[in-house]
């Protein structure tokens, strides 16, 4: 049974009777199958046609999504081996970013990314994928061990942005992020990152400064939540959707801006609807692009890395 | 405070009100609400006289404040994209614009210089808060990084004094852009071996703090300054709690290791100065030094000390 979004009342509904007519069918009476079918079918016509002209702020619902694939589902099913390494070596163990060294199809490598948590224990121990510096300079150790042993950097983005708290600010969460940043400029090995779900502001540009930015259809990337920006620019909470629209946050719209290098297509109803799958298409695309950023030498792919965020802004929508 | 600031000036103050002399000569301290005459506020720097509370300066101001002699030369920015997202809230962004320019008569949030400190080159970019908080988008991206290129061209050190809230969020994801952007500036005057300089002032916060701003050589903030990644609201909000006291503020960060000094508006350029001169000057001047004696094949150190003997140096 799936957590239906508000804009899934009709699917839901349908889905609710279908679920019905299966509970009938036991007495025998009327052929109940072809009638499930036909529901099945409209359900299916339904899903894909809201699925393909999700505004922005249905698209951030769903990379909110409770039953979206997490962090720790991704390298459940695509990293074999995986050593998770804890630690800044300053502070504490932040495990709202959980990093380590894998194997993704047969690449030794560096893997990390925010994880929000699957259950209210779990987003807990992992506050909601919200990092302190502590995470942030996780990362950058990472980053560093990434190079010393020419290992390539591959992380997924899932956070609604930095933790904004007391101790956060005391231990420097600005410089936390602007280190990582710095030290993924320098990397003379590739970098790849993925937006799973969320891409929040600082937190996530923090481990997405890479060779290559990809998106997930539904997810979003965006300068500031859009409840945020209606706080701020319309003076109330209550224009999150209109603020969502304007902030241009969708895959589709980044891709246009020329700021990501690729969507990689989520399953029909979104990859929450198609777990498996979802997770086996962002493997296949982080693949290709590895094999192609192998292709050229460390001083080349720093180079190039730079290049691409120097370039940035030449693109409007229109 | 002596006398005349405790006695004197309430006095004037009441004299003045009941005169109603037209209220631009008069300046309230946002700290102290005392009030402050417009000429002894130019004088102080706009630092209050009461309590020291520095308030905001407009760039061209602070540009004026650092350089010898108050003199420099403004680059040209570079032209970039206006308004890429064709954003809209209340207000079009692109009107928002067009007034922060009527009132500021500046275009943009960042103004870039060249000039001479200590009679030696030096850029400094300095952040307009007046327009539009200071943010960053595109044009305070371009701005900096051609700052850092005037920079390595000329060899000279380059100071960014950040004012500012942080992205720009009517240029959507390509405000958050900049902050990789201005990173790689940082990274271009550093690689050529040259120093560069932060001067935190308020504000310093969200993507402008979480960049360039928190790379400096060296990190000098004024007095009293906003630094720190989230709002102070969203904070409270998030944790349910009051703040502590001076949270965020410039000797908050210095009491944790997040800046190197607080030094008073009327110190900066001393102080920036004497740094200067201490990386650039490595050695003892030729004045002090004594040369080893040529030809004699003496070992180091056989050199008699005091004066050298014939007089060279
Ligand atoms: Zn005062």
């Amino acid at each position: 049974m799936h957590n239906f979004l508000d804009f899934e009342k009709p699917i839901a509904e349908l889905e609710g009777k279908i679920e019905e007519l299966r509970h009938l069918s036991d007495d025998g009476e009327i052929n109940i199958a072809e009638e499930v079918a036909k529901l099945q079918t409209k359900a299916d016509r339904l899903l894909r046609q809201s699925y393909a002209r999700l505004t922005a702020w249905q698209k951030t619902q769903v990379a909110r999504h409770p039953d979206r694939p997490r962090f720790s589902d991704y390298v459940a099913d695509l990293v074999e081996d995986f050593a998770p390494l804890a630690g800044d070596r300053l502070f504490a163990e932040d495990r709202a970013i959980i990093g380590g060294i894998g194997r993704f199809r047969g690449f030794s490598a560096v893997i990390m990314g925010q994880e929000k948590g699957a259950d209210t224990t779990g987003r807990v121990k992992h506050n909601f994928g919200m990092a302190r510096p502590e995470g942030y300079r996780k990362a950058q150790r990472l980053m560093r061990l990434a190079e010393r042993f020419n290992l390539p950097v591959i992380c997924l983005v899932d956070t609604s942005g930095a933790y904004p708290g007391v101790g956060a600010e005391e231990r420097g969460q600005a410089e936390a992020i602007a280190r990582c940043i710095e030290i993924s400029l320098g990397l003379r090995v590739p970098m790849i990152s993925v937006v799973i779900g969320e891409g929040g502001s600082g937190g996530a540009i923090a481990i997405a400064t890479a060779n290559r930015v990809l998106m997930l259809e539904h997810s979003i990337y965006s300068v500031i939540p859009p409840e945020g920006c209606s706080s701020i620019l319309w003076r109330n909470g209550e224009h999150a959707q209109d603020a969502a629209e304007a902030l241009k946050l969708t895959a589709q719209d980044l891709y246009k801006l020329d700021v990501i290098d690729e969507i990689v297509p989520e399953p029909l109803g979104g990859a929450q609807r198609g777990r498996r799958e979802a997770i086996d298409a962002v493997g296949d695309a982080i693949e290709r692009h590895l094999f192609e950023l192998c292709r050229h030498d460390g001083a080349v792919l720093r180079q190039k890395r730079r290049d691409k965020f120097l370039q940035m802004g030449t693109k409007g929508l229109s | 405070m002596n006398w005349i600031s405790n006695f004197v000036r309430p006095k004037i103050r009441a004299l003045v009100k009941k005169a109603e002399v037209p209220d631009n000569l008069w300046h309230k301290c946002p700290a102290c609400t005392q009030m402050i005459f417009h000429r002894e506020l130019e004088a102080s720097l706009k630092v209050c006289p009461h309590c020291g509370h520095h308030m905001r300066v407009r760039a061209r101001q602070r540009l004026q404040l650092l350089f010898d002699e108050g003199k420099y030369t403004t680059v040209e920015l570079p032209e970039t994209q206006i308004d890429p997202l064709r954003f809209r809230d209340r207000k079009r962004y692109a009107d928002r614009l067009r007034e922060a320019t009527a009132t500021t008569a500046e275009k943009e949030a960042i103004l870039v210089a060249h000039g001479r400190m200590d009679g030696e080159a030096t850029v400094i970019a300095a952040f307009d808060f007046a327009f539009m908080g200071g943010s960053m988008g595109l044009a305070v991206g371009d701005g900096l990084l051609a700052a850092a290129r005037l920079a390595v061209m000329q060899e000279a050190p380059l100071i960014v004094v950040p004012s500012s809230g942080g992205a720009r969020m009517q240029e959507g994801i390509l405000s958050l852009m900049q902050m990789p952007r201005t990173v790689i500036a940082v990274e271009q005057v550093k690689e050529a071996g040259l120093p560069f300089f932060v001067l935190l002032t308020d504000p310093t916060t969200g993507g402008v703090s979480a960049s360039f701003a928190m790379l400096g050589d060296i990190a000098i903030a004024e007095p009293g300054a906003v630094i720190g990644f989230a709002g102070q609201r969203v904070i409270e909000e998030t944790i349910r709690e009051t703040l502590p006291e001076g949270f965020q503020r410039a000797e908050y960060l210095l009491e944790h290791g997040m800046v190197d000094m607080v030094v008073h508006r009327r110190d900066l350029r001393e102080t920036i100065i004497n740094l200067f001169r201490l990386l650039r000057d490595k050695r003892p001047p030729a004045a002090v030094v004594q040369l080893p004696q040529t030809g004699t094949g003496s070992k180091h150190g056989d050199s008699t000390g005091g004066t050298s003997a014939d007089g060279t140096v």
